[in-house]
């Protein structure tokens, strides 16, 4: 289905940005688009049939493997990592049928990225605050149970390092049972004061965790900011327990807590017959263009999170998408001919996979989750296996 | 909330911040650009992009600048919609050294 991570991965409580889903919806109805679903590349189509059929081929495969924190604990019960949550409250067919328990008192999210910083909103959040959301139904059911009333978000550098963006932060003022802090044990004054006082974003960033260094908590549930701290085992005997960090200052710390998020980063999965930059884990492309060593790959692009790598906001993906539209249009008069046709090609692939799913088979989809949504006040309940989807355009 | 344009993108017109947004919600006269806030889903793509600092979200803007936010809205309304980058205006460069930046 279309949409990537604004479906998969945007906290379903950010649902202005999900009207950039009608931008798509306006170019999947331009004259010579085609959209072609449930057609997994390099397992159902190889990248070489698509390069003999096209003469351009753009992979836009995004940054689907989540990085481990790489310490020992990390696979005990408990422990996760934040992309797994993530795609499960948003209902990834995928990720629908794990099991987070949600039992305990305390949870430690890992990473100062805004990922980090959307698990511990939804962590914080009490079921009325996400009911009106597309929350996929399961994730509602269990967090609605959710004893957590503890949430530390924990980060090697200070706040002046911390990645995540002022525009996130500033949705914390607005939760209604959960008090933020900034653990002050770990900050000095100096460290909120900017060193760029030019640069608005940090600036305000600074000011809000500032003031939350400064609060008192009243409410039920809590986020504690934790800055400067390396974690380096997660401890448990059946499931985790603790997880032991260093201070900057060299001081070791046990902090307790039933639940483990890594949110510390992404990168793009390799896909077969594309050569893969490990460095960066992206697939090898200079400016767009696919690269084997310090060979082009002609008819070979990469374009988003799967070329830059996970930064930026959806915006950033519409620049980086035109540079590389550009270098296949200044490439083009040198494509040699192509041996086979779009259309011969998806005759063979339609037989290879369960269902192609055309656009308007989306759109069908799509109408059906809004009115299973209409029913529960929420803008879209969406199906969260393949058989449902499928059932739904009558497959 | 919306983003918007102030006036440090007159004269300028780099249109860097065009080409970021995904949803085409930034309009064009003679002198600079504007965000329509009715479009505009606050992804925040384009105020790193611009490099004279021009755009910022609403609740940020000094009170003194607050008055662009109607600008913005009213100005949107009445030019045309740009989507691809421009070519910078003249004097372009000059300006933004001397906005420092
Ligand atoms: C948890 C999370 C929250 C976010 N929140 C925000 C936010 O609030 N604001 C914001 O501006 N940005 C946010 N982002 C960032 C935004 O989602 C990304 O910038 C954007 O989605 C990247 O676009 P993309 O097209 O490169 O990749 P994606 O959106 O990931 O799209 C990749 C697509 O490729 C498909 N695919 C992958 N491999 C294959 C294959 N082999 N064959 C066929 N298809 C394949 C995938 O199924 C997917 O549909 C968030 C990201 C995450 C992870
Ligand atoms: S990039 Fe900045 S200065 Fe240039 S047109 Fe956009 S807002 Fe104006
Ligand atoms: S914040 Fe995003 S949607 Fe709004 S004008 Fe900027 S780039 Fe466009």
């Amino acid at each position: 289905m279309p949409y990537g991570l604004v479906r998969f991965g945007v906290a379903p409580d950010h649902p202005k940005l999900k009207q950039v889903t009608a931008a798509f919806d306006r170019i999947a109805a331009m004259p010579g688009f085609r959209f072609i679903g449930g057609v997994t590349v390099g397992d159902d189509v190889t990248v070489d049939e698509l390069r003999e059929a096209y003469d351009a081929v753009v992979l836009a495969t995004g940054a689907e493997l989540s990085r481990p924190l790489g310490i020992p604990g990390e696979a005990l019960p408990g422990s996760h990592s934040a992309g797994d949550f993530v795609a499960w409250y948003n209902g990834h067919p995928d990720f629908a049928d794990l099991s987070f328990n949600l039992d305990h008192e305390a949870a430690i999210i890992i990473g100062h990225g805004n990922v980090a910083l959307d698990v511990a909103r939804i962590l914080a959040k009490t079921a009325d605050e996400l009911r009106q959301t597309d929350i996929a139904r399961h994730a509602l059911e269990v967090l609605a149970a959710s004893r957590i009333r503890e949430i530390s978000i924990v980060g090697r550098g200070g706040p002046v390092q911390a990645k995540f963006s002022a525009k996130e932060l500033r949705d914390f003022l607005e939760l209604k049972s959960c008090d933020t802090l900034v653990n002050d044990r770990d900050v000095t004054p100096k460290d909120f004061e900017p060193q760029h006082p030019a640069d608005p974003e940090l600036v305000e960033k600074l000011s809000l965790l500032r003031g939350f260094s400064q609060q008192t908590a009243t409410r039920p549930r809590r986020c504690v900011f934790r800055f400067g701290f390396s974690p380096f085992a997660i401890h448990g005997r059946d499931r985790v327990e603790t997880l032991s960090v260093t201070h900057r200052s060299g001081a070791v710390e046990d902090i307790a807590g039933g639940l483990v998020f890594g949110s510390v980063g992404r990168r793009t999965a390799p896909v077969t017959g594309v050569p893969y930059d490990t460095h960066r884990g992206v697939h090898a492309n200079a400016n767009g263009r696919v690269t084997n060593g310090h060979c082009m790959i002609e008819g070979l692009y990469a374009c988003g999170w799967s070329k830059r790598g996970p930064n930026g906001t959806i915006g950033t993906n519409r620049g980086c998408g035109i540079a590389t539209a550009e270098a296949v249009l200044a490439d083009l008069a040198h494509r040699r001919a192509r041996p086979d046709t779009p259309d011969a090609l998806l005759a063979r692939v339609v037989g290879r996979v369960t269902r192609v799913v055309s656009y308007p088979d989306w759109m069908v989809i799509d109408t059906a989750e809004k009115s299973r949504g209409a029913l529960l006040g929420k803008p879209r309940e969406k199906f969260v296996t393949i058989p449902d989807m499928l059932a739904a355009v009558g497959a | 909330m919306t983003y918007v344009v102030t006036d440090n993108c007159r004269g300028c017109r780099y249109t860097e911040c065009v080409t970021v947004c995904p949803v085409e919600c930034f309009h064009l006269d003679d002198s600079m650009t504007y965000i329509d806030p009715e479009n505009c889903i606050d992804c925040g793509g384009c105020a790193p992009a611009c490099p004279v600092g021009a755009i910022e979200p609403d609740y940020r803007l000094a009170a003194d600048k607050k008055f662009w936010i109607d600008v913005n809205r009213r100005r949107a309304a009445e030019t045309p919609v740009i989507s691809a980058r421009l070519v910078p205006l003249p004097g372009a460069d000059e300006r933004r050294l001397a906005l420092g930046r």
